[in-house]
């Protein structure tokens, strides 16, 4: 291990790459190898087969995207994530009704708000950008809102934009400010955190999954969501603390304090898909997309809504480690 | 590439960004058949997001009916309407008691164009559209050859509401449905009827919201 943490910054993420693209040929080639096998496979099997193959795709997707905001440096890495940000919050307000009288508000959240915070991402102006909408953007809202003159579900309205945007934009902006952030000590190296957060939120997302299909133990919350149980939930914790752990390497923790930071990152991440399944259900629908009876929206939030919520916490904690270590 | 057609693909992409301009084509395959496409209309958007829901082939054959006191007001829309959209223009108001206004959606129709047509004949916000106007029945009597197309589109009045300029990004579908049957020896009215009938059929299932969200 010390021989790969006396790397140069560009060789070490070369070789995270590598490493990375590898692994998906690796599993794409025997994915393919399985769907050339013949014979008859079962309901069940086949449609677990299908719910890898989506999913193999979306990792595809998410590391072709993580590789293009590296490469891409600052400017592209935060155009990037602002475009997925405003097609994550496009489709969140499509379900969330909204009034003629929000029409404003609206205006302000994807034109203004938006893209001011990923212009502050973009300058590394991390100070302004943790408070920009927390504060400023909180009060803008129900400001211009009011001054469209709807008393109606006033309250109501307003919460469910200043949700929309704290998830999809603030939540999302947190994941280029990783990479863009320069820590003492640790500079040019935060495409290895980002990495950290995706890979420890995923493996404990998948190992939740996996686990809850297998123990099948009493759900926390029926009605929200009939897989999550308690125990599940602390399996894929488990397994990201044990990821986090091998990975230290690649951060700037020792490893006890990379396993503590996986914790925290997937814990976040996947309450966090809890309160996602929970809205979704407040809003009647299964998934975000891919419904063509409402929208025809691909289904981004469902993949991102994890990192909306694990990345913010994880970066505050980095950098609330960072103040006090070195 | 022609300005127009540049600004036509420009147009077409930007209404895909902020609506996502999804065609659903549950009652017919987008095949270069000629069709009349009658629609709810809600917001000036509403060609727009027909227009792009499109495949591009079906683009340059498929022309919009324009009002041409307010289309050729100034060059910029005309030049929007007839270059880009390749509009047709009809006069809202009679020179003399015997003009035709359908005199020039017919000769589009005869020159082997698609339309697009909205039959309620003003933009409605009440989520039903009203009843509709008798042209769509004389053109169908015309052009018995031709396929109506009921077209829904939806959430398009979220995008932009009467009145205001901006469009706020929601994602929005077009359903196109199956073709309007011809019904021996049916009058207007009832033609008209069901005409709108299958336009409001075509709305997409509203069952997985909850009861006060649809009611809403």
């Amino acid at each position: 291990m010390s021989s790969l943490r006396q790397m140069s910054a560009s060789e070490q993420i070369g070789l995270l790459f590598l490493i990375l693209f590898g692994l998906l040929i690796l599993i794409t080639l025997g994915g393919l190898l399985y769907s050339l096998k013949a014979g008859e496979r079962s309901q069940a099997a086949e449609d677990n087969w299908r719910q890898f193959r989506r999913d193999l795709n979306a990792t595809w997707a998410g590391s072709c995207l993580f590789w293009v905001a590296w490469v891409s440096g600052a400017l592209g890495a935060t155009l990037l994530f602002g475009v997925l940000s405003f097609l994550a919050l496009r489709e969140f307000i499509t379900l969330m009704q909204t009034r003629r009288a929000d029409h404003r508000s609206l205006i302000l959240a994807f034109f203004c708000i938006l893209p001011l915070q990923y212009i502050l991402v973009g300058t590394r102006h991390f100070d302004i950008f943790s408070v920009l909408i927390p504060v400023y953007g909180f009060l803008a809202i129900p400001v211009a809102s009011a001054l469209a003159d709807d008393p109606q579900r006033f309250l109501e309205r307003n919460a469910k934009i200043q949700w929309g945007i704290m998830v999809c934009v603030y939540g999302l902006s947190h994941a280029p400010a990783l990479l863009l952030l320069d820590f003492k000590g640790y500079e040019g190296r935060g495409a290895f955190l980002l990495f950290f957060l995706v890979l420890v939120v995923g493996i404990a997302q998948i190992v939740q999954e996996v686990a809850s299909r297998s123990l099948r133990r009493r759900p926390v919350a029926r009605r929200i969501s009939r897989s999550f149980s308690l125990r599940a939930w602390v399996g894929g914790l488990l397994a990201a603390a044990l990821t986090g752990t091998l990975l230290y390497w690649i951060t700037p923790f020792k490893a006890g304090q990379a396993l503590v930071m996986a914790v925290v990152a997937a814990g976040s991440g996947t309450m966090g898909g809890l309160v996602m399944k929970a809205l979704k259900r407040d809003a009647g629908v299964v998934y975000w997309g891919n419904r063509s009876s409402i929208t025809g929206a691909v289904g981004l939030l469902d993949r991102i809504a994890v990192l909306c919520f694990a990345a913010p916490v994880f970066f505050h904690s980095v950098r609330w480690y960072f103040k006090n270590n070195l | 590439m022609s300005v127009a057609d540049f600004t036509g693909l420009f147009l077409a992409w930007l209404a895909r960004l902020i609506t996502g301009a999804q065609g659903h084509w549950k009652g017919c395959p987008p095949t270069a058949e000629q069709r009349i496409y009658f629609a709810n209309h809600q917001s000036h958007f509403d060609w727009v997001l027909i227009w792009a829901a499109l495949p591009r082939e079906l683009r340059a054959r498929t022309r919009p009916i324009a009002a041409r006191d307010y289309w050729t007001s100034s060059p910029l829309k005309s030049w929007l309407t007839a270059a880009v959209f390749n509009a047709i223009y009809v006069s809202r108001t009679r020179t003399t008691p015997d003009e035709d206004p359908l005199e020039p959606l017919v000769e589009a129709l005869e020159a082997g164009d698609s339309l697009v047509i909205f039959p309620e004949g003003t933009r409605s916000s009440k989520g039903e559209p009203q009843a509709f106007k008798a042209g769509l029945y004389h053109l169908a009597e015309q052009f018995p050859q031709v396929e109506l197309i009921p077209t829904w589109i939806d959430n398009v009045q979220r995008v932009m509401p009467k009145g205001e300029v901006v469009p706020v990004p929601i994602l929005c579908t077009v359903t196109f449905g199956e073709p309007l049957r011809r019904v021996p020896g049916e009058d207007k009215r009832e033609f008209l009827a069901r005409a709108r009938a299958a336009v409001m059929a075509q709305r997409p299932m509203q069952q997985e919201r909850n009861g006060t969200e649809t009611a809403r």
